[in-house]
């Protein structure tokens, strides 16, 4: 592009780089001529149905103001309530109480392809559908119809509550206390971390209603509003920026013993329940940002030129998209047969649930990190996407259980017996 | 009045597809290609579906012609709202040789045998770009017609259409049964919904032939050749017009760029300003 410099000053090619990336966003969703990375091969027509919508719906609605709600740290509380009109609010929660009963494939399938327009919201409204889920699954037929309705319409929003400063990864050593008192469980403590807190109605918290370990712990629902609940600062993160992450704080907040969710002392089961489905969910969600990422490696490298040819003609880098779509491919046949597995019940759903998360979330990771690569110095600015999708996705092998924690899970399979 | 409207939805190559004509030049890939509902045939369900929602019709029928794949774009419809579906088997030869003359005679007769109140289609479809379709239905079935809506409502017995033409609006109003054709403003159609693309699956989709109809599909038109629209030639950026120009006149013009006739490629004769020559990628 050896031009006199008039046509290529910076502010022209800024916007060019632009209006690029605003057709390569709409190109990433709608353009999927078929290739080996077409995330509808091998579904049903009734599976293509629904992420067409999940796709359209991520392509006009959530991908035109992603980089927005980043930068602006908005909680677009609207757009989701959109997706929640459209059912994607409590995807597997039962039609009863106003979910849609899909099953988890058809969830992970939902939630990989809302994630190619936000990662970030779509991670949120996962742990949103995780929690309607545990009400749901766990709840009395009251609890269920009390809370399920308005959280599947996304009429209130929730946020699930277990970490806490001093128990991460080891979380049954949780310290946050529920002192039964008559009628009520009074809770002290604090947990950290926690997605959507702050902005949130309904909390599920995980709290110690009897003796040290696993077995003492018991599930609460907490209402915004309740005097003793309080929150942190809104945390300054790296990316997951459209939602807003705060520690949670109970001082003598008293909790109705109704609002509890099964017996006592079968918090920890409920809580580790909920978190099959969740990394199948978050690992979904790296699938949709690590699909996104490759189209746009992909289209880079068609008009990228260098040494007087398209990059796409560099057998290095043609060898190096070829690894990128393998290990998509083979990250998205985990996920979706862990899915699989974990909606027939299968003996190994807990397991295979965790090598998926652990293989997938670090698998996408590496796909959006060289897509970002391969686009050269743009891949830096926060003109193009590719940043975004490696900054949003980097938690993903951190949180619903730190891929060390999967590895503990998984060997501790192994070697059980 | 039945209060049936009859939607017809076509299955094409998917607008955001790069297309590529076939190296004989008898028509562009399909295979392999992603395909989606034409987006005018789109607004068509949306319409009809709006119609039935606030009880101005009873019952939307969505036709499709075309193979087997035509089903899915039904199911798309059925998703969408419509009520049960009906797909006109057509394939092969036949197929490559529908085109909108066969179509209407097929609507015209669904249309009679559903005794429908309205036939709402796309105003043109985004791979033939005929624009023959709704108007051919209209007089096979000597209809009335209001074509490119941008506004459709139920006037007593008949329909008010405001129609998108070159002056700008015209409306008209027509009695019904009738065929209106949507432009791209009447509406902007919903997404299906999760609960309703699962009830989609309970709704029928009859299967007829168009033999069945009494309609029989010679074409009277033979596809000779379809060819890539010309390379893009190199252009000529200027940077001043004519009328600034000092020293240019008639005798020295001597390139047209865009309709603007300046000075010959390379040097401005009025030594004033540089005329770069840009290829163009």
């Amino acid at each position: 592009m050896a031009f006199a410099g008039k046509l290529l000053t910076r502010a022209s090619l800024g916007s060019y780089i632009c209006r690029t990336r605003g057709l390569t966003a709409n190109r990433v969703h709608r353009r999927h001529v078929v290739s080996c990375i077409d995330p509808s091969l091998g579904l049903t027509d009734e599976q293509k149905e629904f992420q067409k919508v999940a796709f359209d719906f991520a392509a006009n609605e959530m991908a035109p103001h992603m980089a927005e709600w980043d930068e602006k740290e908005m909680f677009p509380v609207d757009t989701m309530r959109k997706a929640a009109q459209l059912g994607f609010g409590g995807i597997y929660v039962q039609q009863e109480t106003g979910g849609s009963g899909l099953s988890r494939l058809d969830t992970s399938i939902i939630f990989e392809a809302l994630s190619t327009g936000c990662v970030s919201t779509t991670a949120y409204i996962s742990i949103h559908n995780m929690c309607a889920w545990m009400i749901d699954s766990f709840g009395s037929e009251e609890q269920r119809h009390r809370y399920c309705p308005q959280l599947c319409s996304m009429e209130k929003f929730a946020s699930y509550c277990l970490t806490e400063p001093g128990s991460g990864s080891d979380a049954a050593s949780l310290l946050t206390t529920a002192k039964r008192d008559g009628d009520h469980y009074v809770l002290n403590g604090s947990k950290a971390f926690i997605s959507g807190a702050g902005d949130t109605d309904v909390y599920v918290v995980m709290c110690r209603t009897g003796d040290k370990g696993a077995k003492g712990i018991s599930c609460l629902v907490v209402e915004k509003g309740t005097p003793g609940l309080g929150f942190g600062k809104k945390e300054r993160k790296v990316g997951w920026n459209s939602q807003p992450t705060r520690a949670v704080i109970f001082e003598d907040c008293a909790v109705p013993v109704a609002n509890r969710l099964g017996e006592e002392g079968q918090g920890f089961t409920i809580a580790m329940k909920g978190l099959n489905g969740g990394r199948i969910n978050i690992a979904s969600c790296s699938l949709g940002a690590a699909h996104a990422s490759v189209l746009l490696a992909r289209d880079h490298l068609k008009v990228r030129k260098q040494f007087g040819e398209p990059l796409s003609n560099s057998q290095f880098l043609q060898f190096k998209l070829a690894e990128m779509a393998t290990r998509l491919v083979a990250s998205r046949l985990m996920v979706r047969q862990a899915a699989l597995a974990l909606q027939e019940e299968r003996q190994d759903a807990v397991t295979l649930c965790s090598m998926a998360k652990l293989f997938a979330t670090d698998e996408c990771f590496t796909i959006c990190n060289q897509s970002l690569q391969m686009h050269g110095g743009y891949g830096y600015l926060k003109d193009y996407a590719v940043q975004q999708f490696v900054r949003d996705i980097r938690v993903h092998q951190i949180l619903e259980g730190t891929n060390e924690v999967m590895r503990m899970i998984v060997s501790r399979n192994l070697l059980q017996e | 009045m039945s209060g049936r409207v009859l939607v017809g939805v076509k299955r094409v190559i998917d607008y955001a597809v790069k297309i590529r004509v076939k190296p004989d030049k008898t028509g562009v890939v399909t295979d392999g290609v992603k395909h989606s509902m034409n987006p005018f045939c789109e607004i068509a369900v949306e319409e009809a579906v709006r119609l039935r929602e606030k009880k101005l019709m009873k019952e939307v029928i969505a036709v499709s012609c075309g193979p087997q794949q035509c089903q899915e774009t039904i199911r798309t419809a059925l998703a969408m709202g419509a009520d049960r579906g009906i797909h006109v088997e057509v394939s092969g030869k036949d197929y490559e040789n529908l085109g909108p003359l066969q179509v209407s005679k097929i609507m015209a007769a669904l249309a009679k045998k559903e005794e429908a109140s309205l036939v709402i289609v796309g105003k043109q479809a985004i791979d033939g770009d005929c624009n023959q379709t709704g108007q051919m239905t209209a007089a096979l079935l000597d209809w009335p017609q209001g074509t490119f809506a941008s506004e459709v409502s139920v006037d007593g017995d008949g329909l008010k259409v405001e129609r998108e033409i070159d002056g700008g609006l015209e409306s008209v109003r027509i009695k019904m049964p009738a065929v209106v054709t949507t432009d791209l403003r009447l509406n902007e159609p919903r997404y299906a919904t999760l609960p309703n693309i699962m009830k989609a699956k309970k709704k029928k989709i009859a299967s007829v032939k168009p033999a069945d109809l009494g309609v029989e599909l010679t074409s009277r038109l033979e596809i000779l050749a379809v060819e890539d629209p010309p390379q893009r030639q190199s252009g000529v950026k200027v940077e001043h017009l004519v009328e600034d120009c000092p020293v240019a006149s008639p005798s020295t013009l001597g390139i047209e760029v865009g309709g603007v006739l300046c000075c010959r490629g390379g040097t401005c004769l009025s030594s004033q300003y540089t005329v770069i020559t840009a290829g163009l990628d």
